[in-house]
């Protein structure tokens, strides 16, 4: 016997690799397991991506508002190679939202989560939860301003919780306002709690992976019978399974390594999040934004009327969670084709062109104001009489520069006023004194001179 | 056998004894870990006054930004143990000062005063408030919040309070 079989020998009697781990590995799965199924297995990658920059990332971050800046500015311009760790976990992250997404869907459309698999996919909703959370957790940590912002976002959101918001709030920041022991709770949050709750959570999805077996692609006319499921997948796998590996895994692989070069990429020539400002609660010119994964929410919560958002923004992230969850435990039988289920393919369409519309929404934030808007172009103002000269500057200095378009410079809270000199100085005034639309009144806060000269500045706009 | 069955035996004996003493070492080690970590709420910070400066240096009828240093802050919370506020003296009087939150009333987010404008504008979703705190436009649900205000031998002090404040 050559070494190398002898020393296999040896750990094979003690480690039971060829009576379990390889059964296991080339445990039969069904036929035509085709590029759909790859999502899962890329999720799972990104994770293992993410463990390991975060682990390296960890071994420099200091999470104290006094150091935390600091330590990733070293980790970003000084470490060795510390900006391609920090580029990759951060578009890792960006990934394996993505590709949960994707895994979800197509779960989701082809009917996965029906018998016998309805914990699959509870563990799996609850791994979305848990990346969601780490996606969330893990922008505060860079504790810029933005940081900062969406720390005293979420508690404010947490606050409107009936009954407990105020409680939920304190022990969110963990205390009575953000500081010291907000960031080691949410690092604690970060890099403890959430991925030891998803090491459970995936050791039962795969565990239930490997139990059950991967769902056989769907066909239309065979619906899924509780009583008859079972035997009619064995019968699948006996007459025209193929082991697991390599003749489906190595799909798995080839994408991974795919995952694996895009993030590199990106974390090579675009490089990791931009750090904004430190962290600094007195400096009110800020500008909060959520990364892309919660712009929709952000969009959502500038969109709807106000008289409904006390119940909407703990409202709605709660029927959705209940939605997802309760799912395979109200349909899980039935047909699993989406050539069958119309409506299945239609949530899909609509929440992906949702979240896609509302993530371009918040990109933009139409609503709010443009604090820098830049002069009013020389074009515009160039040909204006004295008095409407004199308007441009009441323009600008009493803020309708930051909500109001002219000639493409400005906000877009407002309409485009490039053209508004259609209307009659009546209609103007009136406007400007009384406000309403979401316009604040002027009445009280402007000179009749004042009123009068930028009253001529938009009129000149035709 | 009958007999038997009425009886516990001695194996089910130890396997309640098994289960009852491992939840007790759980209960033992968890109580205090979920005290612990519960402890924002079992030791609530209280409200303070705390100084914004001395109240002569606050020009009548401007619109200023002052800070404060939180109650009992960490040692470690650097710049976050400040906290912002917009100050206002209204008249010459003694205390006659209003200072608002610079928390936008809709989700939290910082205010700015617009001089000029004689208006706060929140950067998040668009919410304007007049001068006064009063809501102009966008989706603020109520005026601006406002914190107590004293001077205390020419120092002027706020009460502080806890986030999300109101």
């Amino acid at each position: 016997m050559k070494p190398g079989q002898r020393i296999y020998g040896w750990l094979d009697e003690r480690l039971g690799i060829s009576q379990v781990v390889l059964p296991v590995i080339a445990h039969p799965v069904p036929r035509g397991v085709d590029w759909w199924y790859v999502f899962g297995s890329a999720t799972l990658a990104a994770f293992i991506f993410q463990i390991i920059t975060g682990v390296a990332l960890a071994m420099a971050y200091v999470p104290a508002p006094t150091s935390a800046y600091a330590s990733l500015n070293f980790i970003t311009h000084d470490a060795v190679l510390g900006s391609l760790i920090r580029g990759i976990h951060y578009f890792g992250a960006s990934a394996m939202v993505i590709l949960i997404f994707v895994h979800l869907a197509h779960e989701f459309l082809a009917g996965s989560y029906k018998f016998p698999r309805e914990l699959n996919w509870l563990t799996g909703v609850l791994l979305l939860f848990l990346t969601l959370g780490m996606a969330f957790t893990g922008q505060l940590l860079r504790w810029d301003q933005n940081a900062y912002w969406a720390v005293v976002v979420a508690a404010e959101q947490a606050g409107r919780t009936p009954l407990i918001g105020n409680w939920l709030t304190q022990l969110v920041i963990a205390g009575q306002t953000v500081g010291g022991a907000t960031l080691t709770r949410f690092y604690a949050i970060h890099v403890f709690l959430l991925p030891a709750l998803m090491f459970l959570l995936l050791g039962v999805h795969l565990y239930l992976v490997i139990h059950l077996g991967i769902s056989e692609p769907p066909k239309a006319g065979q619906p899924v019978d509780p009583a008859t499921y079972q035997e009619h997948y064995e019968r699948i796998l006996k007459e025209d399974g193929e082991p697991f590996f390599p003749d489906a895994a190595w799909k798995d692989v080839v994408f991974a390594l795919a995952v694996g070069v895009i993030v590199v990429a990106l974390a090579i020539f675009v490089g990791p999040a931009h750090l904004g400002p430190v962290a600094d609660p007195t400096i009110v010119k800020a500008d909060p934004r959520p990364d892309w994964y919660f712009l929709w929410y952000f969009a959502l919560l500038a969109l709807i009327p106000p008289n409904i958002e006390n119940v909407f923004i703990i409202g709605f992230p709660t029927i959705v969670a209940i939605l997802l969850i309760v799912l395979p435990f109200f349909a899980n039988k039935g047909e699993r084709s989406p050539a069958r289920r119309p409506w299945a393919v239609g949530i899909v369409l609509m929440a992906a062109i949702s979240l896609g519309v509302l993530i371009r929404e918040g990109d933009v934030a139409p609503w709010s104001p443009n604090f820098s808007p830049g002069p009013i172009p020389t074009s515009i103002t160039a040909h204006l009489s004295p008095s409407a000269q004199r308007g441009v500057v009441v323009f600008e200095a009493k803020g309708c520069h930051d909500c109001h378009m002219v000639a493409g410079t400005g906000g877009q809270r407002g309409p485009d006023l490039t053209h508004i000199g259609a209307l009659t100085r009546p209609q103007l005034i009136t406007r400007v004194i009384n406000g309403g639309n979401n316009m604040p009144a002027y009445g009280g806060n402007i000179s009749p001179q004042d009123l009068s000269d930028l009253v001529d500045f938009l009129q000149s706009l035709k | 056998m009958a007999e038997r069955s009425e009886e516990i035996s001695r194996r089910q004996f130890l396997a309640k004894v098994s289960i009852g003493l491992s939840a007790l070492a759980g209960a033992v080690v968890g109580i205090p870990i979920i005290a612990y970590l519960l402890s924002p709420l079992i030791n609530p910070a209280v409200n303070k006054w705390r100084s914004l400066g001395p109240a002569a240096l606050f020009v009548v009828g401007e619109t200023i930004q002052a800070t404060f240093q939180d109650p009992s802050p960490l040692p470690w919370a650097g710049l976050t143990a400040e906290t912002a506020v917009w100050v206002r003296r209204n008249s010459i009087k003694l205390n006659d000062f209003t200072v608002f939150a610079v928390n936008c009333t809709h989700l939290g987010c910082p205010v700015n005063w617009l001089p000029d404008a004689r208006i706060f504008l929140c950067p998040c979703h668009g919410g304007v408030y007049y001068a006064d705190g009063t809501v102009a436009a966008g989706p603020p649900p109520r005026r601006l919040f406002e914190y107590q205000t004293r001077v205390v031998d020419g120092d002027l002090q706020i009460l502080s309070r806890p986030l999300p404040v109101g």
